[in-house]
Parts: structure tokens; sequence; C-alpha cells
């Protein structure tokens, strides 16, 4: 470990505590739909969309009503999506003529992309025509994310709220998080990333002339190994700027690339990368500070932040240090950092970015769902390689994605508030409005989803061919690789551990189940909750009230988190990245 | 008290509690009774699986007896110490309502017949509806109420209070209670309960298993603990395939034992017992408490209201002042007004008596040479004085004494009724004295407010309690009283129907009220009221109103029953974390035990140095059985309660139940493996 990289992960938080206050104020103008700078243009905008669509924007909804518009909008937009890959042969911009995508695939990747998961089973430049990547992935970039975030506005309405059936109108919710959130800020961010050197464009792929032509072992038609000497190199382009930053920005994480983040068209320089990363908790950020302004307490707001900062800085500062130790199997290695090079485990890193800022990455990536990598998490040391795991296990509420984070841990705020609220003599109360058993019981049903999803099906793959068969590594490393698939469709992060062909019918299947539960059977008894909660009378504070503010309530937040959400998979993950590093040290590698 | 406290201390050590606990606990065994209880009943499943196991190993002459048999016997030992936590609880419930009961001797009452004419029968045989007489000396049969006479009734018994009060027909204090005594004049008594149906009866049926009712918390709770039991129930069945892939299938024992371990059972095996418990701590303090829910939601309450007399002030007020007529001096007032009170052995004429001496030298005269007939205070005459020397000497109520003048013409002098006006406006009460009808002027009787109320009012606030008091005076005197007093606010002039309007007011607010009350027209409030506590010598409507009644009588026994309702959600809170919090140590002894055979690099995960895989799975479930047995005194005896703010509050709870609970195993464990190791009951591994 070195300053540098101590000083650019400072650095990192230090931007993101700065940003927070303007992106929660924003957020929390927008959604009460009070006067901001951009209304000028957007406010006639905004009304021709509902005149056409025939939106009441006056009208609410109760969370009955708003959770089945918005299961009906994911519906309509995953069959469109499906649609797109499925047609896009006979549709226009495909200039490579990419073929029909499998239906198991199609779907999969539909699922995917509208659970905001955007996991991905398939290569991108191979697989995916331009106008499916712009017209049905880029879109659900955009519609995922918004419908995240309008759930998060929807869940804290019901917080703040009391002695009301209502929680917003979902179309409101989502139009104003199209047009006033998440347009403007992808409009100049990708001009910003144009002009360090993201590619942009609709032409065909290009074709380089190699300056050394190389020979590499192939089969030949006969089964048998034959060497071929490649002279060309096809490089694929597209228009990726447009879409790498709602990728981030709306923590959806599904590369225009197969090789994601850290391919040089989408991440070129150290400048991207840190924009990018960024991006990814601009608004999961933003979010609590929304919370604590629409709930008129603001230190609750600061209080959930510090819990996720903490969080986040703990499986960071563990990332970074498993990486720069680098491998104990690799002795008589260089792997100290020097003025040369970085040291550390570098396999599967990129070289522009080194340890810190992989480390950084991995960790940004999957404490919010977004899922984007600039290295592989496969190959990291097995305690380098936890933390991504930990991290989505822990149910993506550091932070979190695009407004599942903050909805995500307001369960865990509940259940905090719930157990150790008595303890100060009164019948639990959050912000004012007592927890009962219904509330109690939606929370424990959304965190029961998660665990069970996971580990069922991991439990599942396992011992069955059909799943062991696509591991790569066997022992402890396959069980992670399997885990970690599950945990991150479960957490709608799609950030793939690798090594995994995820590419068979039965994880096609099993991953779109997971990931369709992960997203919208947690969300449901969320708004259940928040349905519940606006219903509420609210009792004033008093000193007797049990405090969700200060380093008291963060510091209980913290332990509920891992208590609750990471002592389910602690055999599980005894079995899987623990005993690896274990045999690892003991001269055993995978 | 101190009965109570007698009981109290009695309860833990009693034998006869004991036996009946260890028997009940067997009989809970029952699936039908344990399915109430989700954890427990899935460690009752657990260990008739381990059971089966073992004598399925056992028939093949296959696995470790030793550790099968033990780890089966201490998952049985889980089950019957949580009911045996229970069973104790309620035992002790009923043991104390029962002490209670015997204090209300077995007497014998005259039952009015249909044809006017009495019969006498034992007071078990009264039932609802039945007229009874009961004349001086004579024990009240039963609870009731006046419907016809007056008397005065000596309720010491039951409230410890010595001073007899009055108890009429018609009006608030209509109500009498059995194994009360009537000090004179003969009432007709209504009987309102049958047997085994009063007040005390209900409240032990509360403690007992069968009908006892979850309140609205412990229903949340429960789902909590049931859903927290799911959770590690998936944990635990996964486990198995990602063994089985990992090449190291474990043995139904110690799956069980890790389940065991995990779910939350030292708070699920002493829920009930935590609830009933604070019931009982309510008998304790002579409450009676109509459900659980109403304990629960004193602890809850954010506005106490308070009436003025009795609570805040001293009950009976006090002689501060006289005010003689122009044509007598003050020392001729006070004297005649001590004649008058020297019989009167009420607080008030003893005040008197007391405030003559010190102002005036007055002292105690040797009366009997003038034969002095002592006229007692009556509920009609409202006056009492001394007939003797052929004078007439009383004291009473202004408007007593107006029309006992006039009787003989004369009245009273418009300067008195001036300072009589000026008395009352200054929060305090007129009385006047008379010799031979004339009067002499008046004496002022004020409210003296109870001492430490101050502080108990700001250890109120200090707990996030608002105080209000009620009363009936001008809002200059309340506002006087209520600043002496250190209230929060105060409600004056209040009319019943105004009290009913502050509670809507501020649960519309949604705040939870607390009240007192005991007049029938407070019965409207007492039911609005979230927690409405009715005095013993209240109404029959106002009891049935309220959710408890406070056998004492004692109107500042709310702020106890607001203490021990925290106390017992403190107490739920505090166990419930402890329990959670365990979780972390539990992992630590058992799953580098299960693994220890196959991957023994997963050794140092054994952070605690358990001596052989055996013994750490045997610790772990042993401590997790003992601690229910070593919670026990503490569910039953609640947490302690300090009246601090919630921050600091939780703060402490959370450093000794939250940081404690994940040490405490720790420790506990490892003792218990160096005794395993000490008596060679483990051996080296597990097959």
């Amino acid at each position: 470990m070195t300053a540098n990289g101590w000083f650019q992960i400072g650095l990192y938080l230090l931007v993101l505590f700065l940003i927070t206050k303007p992106i929660g104020i924003f957020l929390s103008r927008v959604f009460e739909r009070q006067k901001t700078f951009l209304d000028f243009v957007l406010r006639p905008v905004e009304r021709l969309i509902y005149r056409l669509c025939g939106v009441d924007e006056n009208k609410e909804m109760r969370w009955q009503e708003y959770g089945a518009t918005m299961l009906i909008f994911s519906a309509v937009s995953l069959i469109l999506l499906y649609l797109f890959e499925r047609l896009q042969l006979w549709m226009p911009w495909n200039p490579q003529r990419l073929a029909n995508v499998a239906p198991d695939l199609a779907w999969n990747t539909a699922v995917s992309f509208t659970t905001n998961t955007n996991w991905q089973a398939y290569t991108p430049e191979t697989t995916m025509s331009y106008l499916t990547q712009m017209a049905g992935l880029a879109y659900h970039n955009f519609a995922s994310a918004a419908v995240g975030i309008a759930l998060a506005i929807a869940v804290i309405r019901g917080v703040s709220r009391h002695a009301s059936k209502t929680i917003g109108n979902f179309w409101v919710d989502l139009t104003r998080c199209f047009l006033w959130v998440l347009l403007p800020v992808c409009l100049v961010g990708s001009l910003v990333l144009v002009s360090e050197g993201v590619v942009q464009t609709l032409k065909p792929y290009t074709t380089a002339q190699l300056v050394e032509p190389q020979t590499v072992e192939t089969q030949g038609p006969d089964g048998k190994a034959a060497s071929q000497t490649v002279t060309r190199q096809v490089i694929a382009v597209g228009p990726t700027a447009s879409q790498e930053v709602i990728k981030m920005f709306g923590t959806n994480g599904g590369g225009f690339f197969y090789a994601n983040s850290a391919h040089p068209y989408e991440n070129p320089t150290p400048f991207t990368n840190f924009f990018e990363m960024i991006l990814i908790f601009a608004i999961p950020s933003g979010l609590t500070y929304t919370l604590g302004r629409m709930t008129k307490s603001q230190g609750h707001g600061w209080a959930v932040w510090g819990a996720m900062t903490a969080l986040f800085l703990v499986g960071v500062t563990a990332a970074y240090w498993a990486e720069a130790r680098g491998n104990p199997e690799l002795a008589g290695v260089d792997q100290r950092a020097s003025a040369l090079h970085s040291g550390g485990n570098m396999e599967g890193k990129e070289v522009r970015f080194g340890i810190a800022n992989s480390a950084l990455f991995a960790t940004v990536t999957t404490d919010a769902s977004c899922g984007a990598v600039n290295s592989m998490h496969d190959s990291y040391t097995p305690l380098g390689g936890m933390v991504p795991l930990v991290n989505i296990m822990l149910g993506e509420v550091i932070f979190g994605g695009v407004g599942s984070g903050l909805y995500g841990i307001l369960v865990f705020v509940i259940l905090a508030v719930f157990i150790a609220g008595l303890m100060v003599g009164r019948t639990p109360e959050y912000l004012g409005k007592k927890i009962e058993a219904f509330d109690v019981k939606m929370a424990m049903l959304s965190v029961l989803i998660s665990s069970l999803t996971i580990l069922v099906f991991a439990a599942i793959a396992v011992v069955a061919k059909f799943g062991t068969s696509s591991i790569s590594n066997p022992g402890p490393h396959g069980l992670s690789q399997i885990l970690y698939a599950y945990t991150s469709s479960v957490g709608n992060n799609g950030s793939a551990f690798g090594g995994l062909n995820a590419n068979t019918l039965w994880y096609n299947t099993s991953t779109a189940i997971a990931m369709l539960l992960g997203r919208f059977f947690v969300v449901i008894p969320i708004l259940a909750i928040a349905g519940n909660l606006a219903r509420k009378k609210m009792t004033p504070a008093s000193l007797g009230t049990f405090p969700v503010t200060g380093p008291l309530f963060t510091i209980l937040l913290i332990c509920t988190i891992l208590i609750v959400g990471a002592l389910t998979f602690f055999p599980a993950l005894s079995l899987g990245p623990i005993l690896e590093h274990l045999l690892m040290l003991s001269g055993k590698a995978f | 008290m101190d009965r109570a406290s007698q009981v109290k201390s009695k309860a833990l050590t009693d034998t006869r509690i004991l036996k009946t606990a260890i028997v009940d606990s067997f009989r809970k065994l029952n699936p039908r009774t344990m399915i109430k209880n989700p954890v427990m009943f899935v460690v009752e499943v657990g260990a008739l699986l381990t059971s089966i196991q073992l004598v399925r190993d056992t028939l093949h002459h296959s696995g470790e007896f030793g550790f099968g048999l033990q780890i089966t016997l201490w998952l049985w030992f889980t089950v019957l110490f949580a009911n045996f936590a229970e069973a104790m609880a309620e035992g002790r419930g009923k043991a104390q309502a029962e002490t209670l009961r015997k204090a209300r001797a077995e007497t014998e009452a005259r039952r009015l017949r249909p044809d006017g004419c009495t019969e006498v029968v034992p007071s078990s045989k009264l039932r609802s509806g039945d007229h009874v007489l009961v004349a001086v000396g004579e024990f009240v049969p039963g609870d009731g109420e006046v419907v016809e006479g007056v008397a005065s009734v000596d309720e010491s018994a039951i409230t410890g209070e010595s001073a007899p009060v009055i108890r009429e027909s018609g009006g608030d204090r209509s109500a009498v209670t059995g194994g009360t005594r009537v000090l004179s004049d003969e009432i007709r008594v209504r009987i309102t309960s049958n047997p085994g149906e009063t007040f005390l009866d209900r409240m032990i049926s509360l403690v007992e298993g069968a009908s006892r009712q979850k309140t609205p918390n412990e229903i949340a709770l429960n789902i909590l603990l049931a859903g927290l039991t799911i959770i590690f129930l998936l944990a635990v069945v996964t486990l198995q395939p990602f063994a089985v892939y990992s090449g190291a299938p474990q043995t139904i024992f110690v799956l069980v034992s890790l389940l065991v371990c995990l779910i939350p059972t030292t708070i699920g095996g002493l829920l009930s017992a935590i609830g009933i418990a604070g019931m009982d701590r309510l008998i304790q303090r002579n409450v009676i408490a109509m459900s659980g829910r109403a304990v629960e939601a004193s602890g809850d309450v954010d506005v106490l209201l308070l009436d003025k007399t009795g609570t805040i002030t001293l009950g009976n007020r006090q002689a501060t002042s006289f005010h003689a007529c122009p044509s007598v001096t003050e020392v001729e007032l006070a004297s005649a007004a001590q004649l008058a009170s020297f019989a009167d052995e009420t607080p008030e004429g003893r005040s008197i008596v007391v405030l003559a001496k010190e102002k005036y030298g007055l002292r105690g005269r040797e009366l009997a040479p003038h034969n002095p007939m002592f006229i007692p205070f009556s509920a009609q005459t409202r006056m009492s004085g001394v007939d003797m020397d052929g004078q007439e000497i009383r004291k009473g109520a202004p408007e007593a004494i107006d029309k006992y003048v006039a009787e003989k013409g004369q009245v009273v002098p418009a300067e008195i009724k001036q300072i009589v006006r000026e008395i009352a406006n200054g929060g305090g009460t007129p009385l006047l004295v008379t010799q031979n009808r004339h009067v002499l002027g008046a004496i002022a009787l004020t409210d003296i407010v109870k001492g430490g109320m101050r502080e108990r009012f700001e250890h109120l606030r200090a707990m996030g309690i608002r105080t209000m008091m009620i009363t009936g005076d001008n809002p200059l005197t309340a506002a006087a009283i209520a600043r002496q007093a250190g209230v929060d606010d105060f409600l004056a002039e209040a009319k019943p129907e105004d009290k009913m309007a502050l509670i809507k007011r501020e649960q519309a607010k949604g705040k939870l009220v607390a009240m007192t009350g005991d007049g029938t027209n407070d019965a409207p409030a007492l039911a609005q009221a979230d927690v409405g506590v009715a005095m013993n010598t209240g109404t029959q409507a106002a009891k049935e109103a309220g959710n408890m009644v406070d056998l004492d009588s004692n109107p500042t026994k709310l702020i106890e029953i607001v203490e021990i309702g925290k106390q017992l959600l403190i107490t739920r809170g505090a166990l419930t974390t402890f329990s959670v919090a365990n979780d972390v140590a539990k992992y630590f002894a058992i799953i580098p035990a299960m693994f220890a055979a196959a991957f023994p690099q997963l050794e140092v995960l054994n952070v605690m140095r358990l001596s052989t895989p055996e013994s750490a799975i045997l610790s772990a479930v042993i401590f997790n059985a003992l601690i229910i047995i070593a919670l026990i005194p503490l569910a039953l005896r609640g947490v302690r309660y300090r009246p601090v703010g919630a921050a600091a509050l939780l703060r402490q709870n959370l450093l000794v139940y939250g940081l404690g609970g994940v040490v405490a195993p720790f420790l506990g464990i490892k003792l218990i493996d160096m005794a395993i190791t000490y008596l060679h009951l483990a051996r080296g591994r597990i097959l």
C-alpha cells in the first residue's frame, strides 16, 4: 500500500462527501416538485409527456397502485427488450449482421437489464447490435435506474408523511427522474468522456493490420490442434460514451464491451476512472441527504451516510490490503510497489489503474449494485475477492444501487430500531412512527427473500452436475464462483466473478429468476412498509424518543447489517474464500 | 407494600413454586403448546430429530454414542429450561395474586331476600346483583356499590390508609371493596361481581398460560424471532450441500447443534416470562392490569394527566391562616377553632389545632370539667364542633355554615364573605367558625405540594414524558400550584368533559396519554386514555372503564406504573440484543469444529482455542442452554431502569447487552470447554 494510493482513496471520499449535499437537495427539490434551474426547459416537456400519456400529475397513488404500476411498466419494458434481442437481425443499425439472440440468453439479458442488474452472460461486441445496445440496453439503463430512484423516493415519502394514504405518483416520479436527473447528467457526462477518448460512433468495427503477426494455437476443423497466424485485428467500436455514463450513473454496470470498464474505449484514463467511480456513488450518496431533508431529520440522513461510508472504508481497506500484499505463492517475485511498478497482485488488473484504483473500483462497484468492473474479481487474492462478495451479500446497502440502496438500508434501519429500540423503554419507533407487527413482517420477508434465493440456488448448483460443470476452478474457488453468481444476481449487482460459464440453460434461467426475486419481491414488501408508515400518526420527538441520529445509531446500524446480513452467509463463506485463503497460505492454489 | 415485598422475596426460592414449575416445564413439552413459541418449537423438533438419530445409531452400532447422547440431552434441556422460565413466572404471579386474594377474609354476609328479610350466607356464595346489608363493625362481603345510605368505611386492609372514607349511594363515592369494614351507619350494597370474576381473578388469568394473550409488541417481536429462525434454518440446511461439495458432509447432531445455537433461543425462551414478570411487578405494587397491552402502553406514555388533589398536593389541605371578623380578635377565633377541632381526627382538623398552638401558643386545655360534648363530622351536616358550658362551637364549609346560622336568622357578615372569596381565589379552601351561631371568622386551608414531586417530574421530563395537572381551581391558583410543583402544564377549571377533550387532542398529535380517575364522570376519559388507572375506591363504572386498578388508590402510582412498563420493554429489548449478539461467538466455536477434520487450516478460526471439535460444539450447545437459566432472574426482575434520556439509556444498554452479548459467550464457551476437557466428556474428533 502506498501513500499515493491512500491519497487517491481519500480524494475520492472527499469529493463524494462534497457532492452529497447538493445532489441531495436537488433530488428532493425535483421530487417534491419545487422550483429548479432546469424548469424553464423541462416543465413544458414534462407537461407535454403527461398530456400525451394521459397522466394526471396531481393524482397520487396508494402503495399498492404505485407498486402495480411499477410492475406493469417494468414488465412491458422487459418484453420490449426481449423482442429487440430476438429480432435484431432484421432491424436497422446492425452493421456486423449479428444474429438474433438465443431465447434463454435473450430472456436472461432482458431480465438482467430490467432489474438494474446488468448481469452479462454474453459478449456484447459479438452478440448485440447497435440498435439493441442503444434502444434496448441503454434505454433500460435509464428506465431501471429511474424506477429504482422513484421507488426510493416513494419509500422516503412513506417515512416522512403521516396520516396519508398515498405515497406519490409513479409516472410523475419516473418522468421527473428521466428529465431532471438522468438525462442532463448523461448529456454532460458523455461529452466529458468523449473528450477523454471514449468512442462514440455508429460506424462498423474497424480492422487493424498487426505490426507483428501472431501465431496462436487453435483447433482445426478435424478437431486436431493446429496453429494459425493472425495478421489482422478487428477493433470493436460503437456508441459507447452515451451508454457509459448511464451505466455508471444509474449503477447498471452492463458494459458496452465484454471487458467492461477495463476496456480502454470505455475507461481510457485515470481521470475517466475517477469520474466513473464518482458517478456510481453520486445518486446513492445524495439520496441519504434527500432522506434527511424530506424527513426533516438531517442528522438521520448523515447517520445513514456514516454507516454506509464506514462499511465502504472497511471494504476498500481490506481489498487494497489484500491485493497490495500480493500472492505468497509467488515467492521470489518482486511484488513490492516501486517507482517502476505498482507491485501486489496485478493478475487481472489494468496497468493504468494499478492496485489502489482497482481495489477502490471493485469496492465501489460492488457496494453500489453497479457491477461495472475495471479489473477481474476472479483473479483477486481469496480475501481481496471476498470483499466484493461480502459487499453484495450485505444486501447492496453500502450506498447500493440508485434508489435500491436507500430503500434496502431502510429495512435494516427498521430492524435496528426494532431490535434495539425497546432498550430505551418504549415500543420501537422510527422517526415518530411505531414499528409494529406488519412492518416487522415485511422487513423480515424482504431480508428472507434475498438470503433464501442466494442460498437455495447456490446449494442446488453445487451438488448438481449442471451447476458444477460451469465452474472453471475446483475446490473452494468454484464454490466462490457459484456463490458470487447468485449473490450478484439477487443483489442486482451484475458483476461477475468471472471463470464461471454462465451462458447455460440452467444459469440463464436460474439467475434470471434470482434477479427478478432480488428486485421485485424484495421491493414490494418495502413499498408495503412505506404505505403502512405513511398511514400512521407521528409522535413528536421527545427526550425519551429513540435517537436515529448520531454515531451511536450509526454503529448500531452497522452491527445490524453485519449480524443480520452477514452471519447468514458466514458458513458458506468459510467454505469458500476463507478456506481458499487459508489453503493458499499453506501452499495450495486453485 | 410490605406484604407484597415479602411475597417477592419469598417467590424466587419458594420450593412449592419451584416444584410446580418443574412439573409444568415437562407438561409444556406438548407440541401443541410449544408451537405458540416458534423458536423453541424448532429446538424441540431438533431435539426430536437427534433423539431418533441416536436410536438409529445405537441399533446400527454406528456414530459416537457419547457425543450424540450429550447433544441430544442438552437440546432437550434447552427446551425444558425455556419452559421452566415461563412456568416460574406464572407460578410467582399466581402466588402473588393468591396472597392478595387471601387478604380478603372469608366473611358472612346478610343477604336481602326478595321478601325483604335477611339471611346469613358466606360471602363466597354471593352473586352479582345480590343486595346485602352491612352495619357498623361488619365487613363488606364483596366488591359492590352502595345503593342506600351513607357510611364511613375503614379501607386500611386494602389501601393501608388509616383514615376512614365516606361511602354513599349515588355519585362517585359509591363503590365498596370486599374486606373493608364499616365504621358508622348502615349501608345497603349491591354486589357487582361473581365469585371468580373479580379484578384479581381476571389478573390471574392474564398470568396463566391458557388465556394469556400476546401483546402487540410481543407479536411483532415473535415475527422477528420467527424470521431470524427461518433465515438460520436456511443457512444450516443449505450448508449441508456446500459441505458435501467441499467433501466434508455433516452429521445431524452437528447440524442441529449449529441451528439451535444460531436461532435466538435466549430471547425466545424468556419472552413470555418477561411479559408475565411485568404483570407480577404490578401486582407487587398492588396494581391490577386488565391486559398485557396496558402494561406495554404504559411504557410508551408521552403525557401524564394528574389530578391535582391527592396526586400532586397532599389530599388534605392544611390550615395556614385565621381571618377574624372585625369584632373578634384572632386569638379568640383561633381558640374557638381549636376547641371545635380537638375531636376532629382528620388531617385538616389536626392542622387547625397545630396552627392555633404554633401561632398563638394555645395548648391543649383541660376540657373535662367543662363537660364537653363533641359533635363529630357527619356526611349530612358537613360540620363538626363541640358543645360545652352552653356554648355551641362549630366549624364547617361556608355553605353548610350559611345554612346552619340561617336557621337562627343569622347571616354571614359581608366582610367574611369577601374573605371567603379571597381565600378561594388564592387557591385555598375556606372554613367558617361559629360560636352560638355567630360567625367568628374564617380559617384558610391551602394545598401543600407533596414532598419530592418536583424531582419526580424532573425525572419524567428526562424520560421525555410531559406532566399535566388537572384541577377544578381557577387558572391563577392552578398556575401557582403548577409552578410550585414543577409540572409542565395545567388545565384549570377542568370539567370532566374537558379532560376527555384534552386526551383526544393529545392523541390526535400522536401522543399516548395516561391518567387516573375514580368518578363515574371520569369513566369516558379513563376509557379514552391509553393507560387509564382507576382507583380502587372509585366507582364501578370507573373501574370498568380503565385498564388498570390501583388497590392502594394512590394516584401518584401512575409514575411507578410507567416505570414498570418501561422496564418491561427494556428487558425485552436487552435480551433480544443479547441473544442476537451471541451468535458471533457461536459461529467461531462451531464452524471451525465442523470442518476441522476435512480442512485443518480452518483451525485459525478457532479463536477461543477450544480443545477438540466435539468439545467445541458441545460447549456451544451447553452455553446456549445454560444462558437461559442464568438469565431467568434478570427476566423476572427486569433490567434496572434509570430515568435518563433515551440516548444515554441506549448507550448504556447497548454497551451492557450488545457488547456484553458479543463478549460473554466467548468467555462462557471457553470455560465450559475447559470443564468438559477436565471431565473427559468429549473425544478428539467427530465421525
